[in-house]
């Protein structure tokens, strides 16, 4: 792979059930690519858990895959509400998913503790009112 | 143990087989989608009690082994189909979760 190969996904901010498409479809470009299994599963499990954020909280968003030869790095773009304390926001158990995102089992607190285990480098850039971005870097 | 084996052994009802050879590495039981997203592994049996569509994008995302519906949970016949396109080998028990867990250690 001499040229990264970009890939991009409107996240349906709307549809519950399908959320996760996105991360479903990259899963199975990467599979194509020959990514070792394990790699994959970290993206996998970093960009589903990303996605469901995003519809949650932001009425969804836009990811924006790209995969080199050593890396790949995921980016999440929303126009949302901002997360007010990201420090909060990251620890594990705290959640601010309304009722009925917690009856579908989400909402335990693990969305963005779980992007960070599994990404080894995770930025977030979030402010009040205009959204949030989102960069992880799995390396390959 | 594989996947096929287990239906055997502990009378499984089969609602998506994709593929029975797969072999079984360890169990999870949960219901909070996020909490097994993060603290389940690759290959493990997944013991659940949710029914809605995200469970199978989870049990793709994780690469379960096999995800058994306990307590003959209802689930719907889109979310089946949606297991049976992504590949997913879905299962379900009359067995509480502590039953069925306790059942499939006595066997793996």
């Amino acid at each position: 792979m001499s040229e990264p190969l970009v890939f991009t996904f409107d996240v349906d901010g709307e549809n519950f059930t399908s959320a996760g498409e996105a991360s479903v479809a990259m899963k199975k470009n990467l599979r194509m690519l020959g990514i070792s299994p394990e790699a994959i599963r970290r993206v996998a499990i970093a960009m589903y858990e990303g996605e469901i954020n995003m519809v949650i909280h932001a009425g969804g968003g836009k990811a924006t895959v790209t995969v080199s030869s050593d890396a790949v790095k995921i980016i999440l773009e929303d126009k949302g509400p901002g997360i007010a304390n990201v420090e909060l926001a990251m620890k594990e158990g705290f959640s601010t998913a309304p009722e009925n995102i917690r009856n579908l089992g989400f909402g335990a607190g693990m969305g963005l503790p779980n992007m960070k285990k599994n990404a080894d480098e995770m930025t977030v850039e979030s402010t009040l009112g205009v959204g949030t971005t989102i960069t992880m870097t799995v390396n390959i | 143990m594989t996947v096929s084996e287990l239906v055997k052994s502990l009378d499984l009802e089969i609602l998506s087989m994709t593929d029975g050879t797969r072999e079984i590495k360890g169990a999870y039981a949960g219901d909070l989608l996020s909490w097994v997203m993060g603290r389940a592994s690759a290959g493990n049996v997944w013991a659940t009690i949710m029914t809605n569509v995200n469970v199978v994008a989870v049990a793709s995302l994780v690469d379960m082994s096999a995800t058994v519906i306990c307590e003959n949970s209802e689930i719907g016949d889109d979310v089946i189909e949606t297991a049976k396109q992504k590949g997913i080998n879905l299962l379900r028990t009359r067995l509480p979760i502590y039953e069925f867990t306790a059942a499939l250690s006595r066997l793996i």
